[in-house]
């Protein structure tokens, strides 16, 4: 019987777990709205090679002095394959500052060349299981499927980008160019926690 | 050698002058020298917030009424800011107004990889985050924000 309390309990505890990918894991594809309202999949980029997933927000400051890095990644391998999608994930209601207006007129002032999605019901979000902005998830394509390679933070140096020593993603991306493996799967960085709707 | 009797004499007023405890910049190493692997019967409870957390800056008045609760105990309480070094003056600010009466330290950690999981592998990096130590050992770890009643009877449960 106390076996039996146990298993329940292990069952319990895990469909609570957080759920969201593993490196080496397939992702799901989705259709988001963009902030110029046309909706975007990872299956309309016919020619992406891969893409690098970031989860980030307008509000948050990790977000913000992560800005220019996330462009600058666009910049630099959108061309080679793996463009970059920023899917904003939290509460407009919760955080007014990251309402779709304000990301229209965020990417206008920054040129983002790249897709800014809302993530409305936070079940993409989920489903990757970011947590925190930003989050980056960086997947490449195999066929139909889009396979997780990275998670984790851009560098490892939110404050100054002067002072970064590793680059993350631009290695892991640089690896999976070369068909080689990446070197850091994964990373923990600061970020602003998610903000979930209620 | 004026200069430096001077010095001494400005140090030794600064206590009187200062009305909160000037806020400190450690490494992660200093933290755990400071907090998690002190080995006296202190409970020691380690917040991880910045002064641009919304849902940090919401539980802080929690903890300080906790605190103020618990006076005379053995218990000690951190603060450690997770803003950036440059970011000092704005945090010493933010524990002058809300005449915060424990310490609250800026920690320079460099990067996050290299001491998050040191603290709870199962951190994944956002904040507030809060840590008990006690005898040199963790008690207890929380990702996400606390309510009074909620950090009261983590207290009284962990703190035997």
């Amino acid at each position: 019987m106390r076996k039996l309390a146990l298993l329940a309990t292990i069952i319990v505890a895990t469909a609570f777990a957080p759920t969201g990918y593993n490196v080496g894991d397939k992702a799901m594809d989705f259709k988001l709205k963009n902030i110029d309202c046309k909706m975007v999949s990872l299956a309309d980029f016919k020619d992406a090679k891969g893409f690098i997933v970031v989860f980030t927000c307008n509000h948050c400051p990790f977000a913000k002095a992560y800005e220019d890095r996330i462009i600058g990644l666009n910049t630099k391998y959108a061309s080679k394959g793996y463009p970059v999608i920023a899917i904003n994930p939290n509460d407009p209601v919760a955080v007014p500052e990251d309402n779709f207006e304000t990301m229209q007129s965020r990417a206008k002032a920054k040129n983002y060349a790249f897709p800014y999605l809302v993530d409305a019901t936070q079940e993409i979000t989920k489903t990757y299981g970011a947590t925190k902005t930003p989050h980056v998830f960086v997947l490449q394509k195999s066929g139909n499927d889009y396979i997780v390679k990275y998670i984790g933070a851009i560098d490892d140096n939110s404050d100054d980008p002067s002072a970064v020593k590793e680059k993350y993603v631009e290695n892991a991306v640089d690896a999976l160019l070369a068909g080689k493996p990446v070197p850091v799967t994964s990373t923990k960085a600061f970020g602003c926690g998610i903000k979930w709707k209620s | 050698m004026r200069a430096y009797k001077k010095a001494v004499i400005a140090s030794l007023f600064l206590p009187f002058l200062a009305i909160q405890k000037p806020v400190g910049v450690v490494t992660f190493e200093q933290l755990q020298a400071e907090a998690s692997i002190k080995q006296n019967d202190t409970l020691y409870v380690v917040n991880f917030w910045a002064t641009w957390c919304d849902p940090c800056v919401h539980e802080i008045p929690y903890f300080q009424n906790v605190y103020s609760k618990l006076s005379g105990k053995k218990v000690k309480m951190i603060f450690v800011s997770l803003n950036a070094v440059r970011e000092l003056p704005k945090v010493q600010q933010f524990a002058d107004n809300k005449s915060l009466k424990s310490e609250v330290l800026v920690l320079n950690g460099g990067n996050p990889n290299n001491w998050i999981d040191k603290v709870d592998s199962s951190w994944t990096g956002s904040i507030p985050a809060t840590v008990l130590y006690k005898h040199g050992k963790k008690l207890y770890f929380h990702e996400g924000e606390l309510t009074e009643e909620s950090l009261t009877s983590i207290i009284q449960t962990k703190n035997k």
